[in-house]
């Protein structure tokens, strides 16, 4: 099998990976870009395939000239990568396959990178509530998705909800796709926003970019007299088939709901963000060092903790695009041997600020436990309830989150814990007085799922 | 036309002011659905007004929720393979999906 061998090799071409592949470019390396997606652009500029131009696709996003320059590089499109092999003295060894997504004869090839540019973004955080799992209940990411990649709208009447401030460009989408938006909910008080936002003004003209574009989603708020609603959450959803109506209430400052202040609101569509998830597998494959929030720990060039592993945008912390732009710069010129400038070094650090306000202004409390039935749902695979984790912990009298893991089976489903892995650990913490195994969640030997027979036949092909 | 669920936006009626498109067609479960080309299988069906394709083991309905492939819910077979992604998954012209065998 041939092994092929560039100066740097970039996983993730969102606004990180296309970044950093691009200064590695004009630093002189050989580079190649590579991303699972069928097209460059990550979550913040996923846009229109190809095959459906649009004259005015740029109302949809911010930034758009930056990523008309970007895109331009050479970008290896529907490869994934789903092992990364380690070795003590260099980066790993990338597997990837490369062809329609869960098909059965993509190409496989390997990369063993002189440096390794690890740039896969976040998923979604969405805690669970009572009828989470209806059909009508999407992430708001899946609902700005639907509609900047494919022009659809989830519902016509859509509560968008959570905390963040991703809540307001999910809205202006849907706006811009023809759906109705009852209204936007964000479960933190207005006390705890205005001590983040408003500490030392000053800092953030530095970051006046990302002040603006917030500001534009607001006036989409204000022009459709859409109400933004702080200390206020989807606690329950309800229907037979799908969702028909939700329960919204009033939350404290620890994210309780406040007993008496439900009401039910009649939609046919909830988006639901409670924040992101590092997505670090490759990385901790790679035996990259994680911090306390899961994301890999890197210093100011952008390295990780493995000789000629970089990192670069939101696998190293929650900060937005801008941010993953400038670290991208920074580690992408690492990566080939170059060092960054003042200016672009301070743009990462003024960006840093940024991310630190967003963890202080909307980061997850621990009272939203207080909506959660004995019934609900946690472990949408496996159909695991909070009852069943309580009862399994009890039972067993166990500690271990692996061994309550395999006991309840909950995190064991086809999507290995990605959506509830955090909020079962967190559970399970609590119900057992303190897991003697914490932080297991985001280690998965593969990174994607794959056909055994895939690999088989590629096997006889081209033996390993 | 349905007034709740899940809709495409018709093109006239769009802001970014689409081109024309290919028009390609699905075969779900033996019957044609009609979509645009460069839309994923979860596209389609979602454009079609379809709000879920799957029951789990528990035979609760499923369809896309997470959207960017991470959560497995909106799994389809596309001509005769099982567990595709439809959210990741591009629609080809004359696909064939089969929501039925599906775990
Ligand atoms: C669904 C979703 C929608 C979002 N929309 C917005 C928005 O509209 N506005 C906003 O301000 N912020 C949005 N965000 C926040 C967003 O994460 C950041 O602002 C920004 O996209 C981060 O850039 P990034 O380059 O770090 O990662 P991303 O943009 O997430 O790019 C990471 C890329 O890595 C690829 N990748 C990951 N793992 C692998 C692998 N194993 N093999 C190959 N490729 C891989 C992914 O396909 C992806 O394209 C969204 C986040 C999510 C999850
Ligand atoms: S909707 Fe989550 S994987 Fe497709």
């Amino acid at each position: 099998m041939t092994v092929e061998t560039p100066d740097v090799l970039v996983v993730g071409a969102g606004p990180a990976g296309l970044a950093a592949a691009d200064a590695a470019r004009k630093a002189g390396a050989q580079v190649v870009l590579l991303d699972a997606a069928g097209d460059a652009g990550g979550q913040y500029w996923r846009h229109l395939p190809a095959q459906r131009p649009a004259a005015d696709e740029r109302i949809l996003h911010h930034g758009w000239d930056r990523f008309t320059a970007l895109r331009g590089q050479e970008v290896l499109t529907d490869a994934q990568v789903w092992l990364a092999e380690r070795h003590d003295d260099r980066p790993p060894t990338l597997h990837v396959l490369v062809g329609p997504a869960d098909g059965r004869d993509r190409v496989r090839r390997t990369f063993a990178p002189k440096a390794l540019v690890l740039a896969t973004g976040a998923y979604e955080r969405t805690l669970p509530f009572p009828g989470w799992d209806l059909p009508g209940v999407f992430t708001a990411g899946a609902a700005q998705a639907l509609a900047k990649a494919e022009r659809i709208a989830v519902g016509r009447r859509v509560l968008v909800a959570g905390a963040g401030p991703f809540l307001l460009p999910v809205a202006s989408s849907l706006l811009r796709t023809g759906a109705g938006v009852v209204a936007v909910l964000e479960a933190n008080g207005w006390p705890r926003l205005a001590k983040a936002w408003s500490r030392r003004p000053a800092e953030l003209l530095a970051t006046r970019h990302k002040a603006g574009e917030l500001a534009g989603y607001l006036r989409d708020l204000a022009r459709h007299r859409i109400p933004y609603r702080a200390a206020t959450a989807v606690v329950a959803a309800h229907g037979t088939d799908r969702v028909t109506s939700v329960t919204v209430a009033r939350l404290d400052d620890r994210w309780a709901p406040i007993s008496g202040t439900a009401r039910e609101v009649a939609v046919d569509a909830v988006c639901v963000s409670h924040g992101f998830v590092p997505r670090v597998e490759l990385a901790v494959s790679a035996g990259c060092g994680l911090d306390a929030y899961g994301a890999v720990v890197t210093d100011h060039d952008g390295r990780t903790t493995v000789p000629g592993v970089y990192a670069a945008g939101e696998i190293t912390g929650i900060g937005g695009a801008d941010l993953a732009l400038a670290e991208g710069v920074v580690a992408g010129l690492a990566a080939a041997g170059g060092s960054a400038s003042e200016v672009q070094r301070r743009q990462r650090t003024e960006n840093q600020r940024f991310a630190t306000r967003l963890e202080a202004a909307h980061g997850i409390r621990p009272g939203w436990t207080g909506w959660l039935g004995d019934d609900t749902l946690v472990c949408r695979c496996e159909e695991v309830t909070a009852g069943d984790l309580r009862a399994g912990a009890e039972a067993t009298g166990s500690r271990g989150l692996r061994s309550l893991k395999l006991s309840t089976r909950a995190g064991l489903g086809v999507c290995q814990g990605r959506v509830c892995g955090r909020t079962v650990e967190e559970l399970l913490h609590r119900h057992t007085g303190g897991l003697l195994d914490p932080g297991r969640t985001e280690s998965r030997p593969l990174a994607a799922f794959v056909r055994l027979g895939e690999l088989a036949a590629a096997e006889e092909k081209e033996p390993l | 036309m349905t007034t709740t669920g899940p809709a495409g936006l018709e093109p006239h009626r769009d802001p970014v002011r689409p081109r024309p498109a290919a028009s390609i067609t699905l075969v779900v479960d033996g019957v044609p659905v009609p979509g645009v080309d460069g839309q994923t299988v979860a596209g389609v069906l979602m454009g079609a007004g379809r709000l879920t394709w799957r029951t789990t083991r528990h035979g609760r309905p499923r369809g896309v929720f997470c959207g960017i492939g991470v959560c497995h819910d909106c799994l389809v077979t596309v001509n005769g393979l099982p567990d595709v992604r439809a959210c990741q998954r591009r629609a080809a012209d004359g696909d064939t999906i089969s929501t039925e065998e599906q775990a």
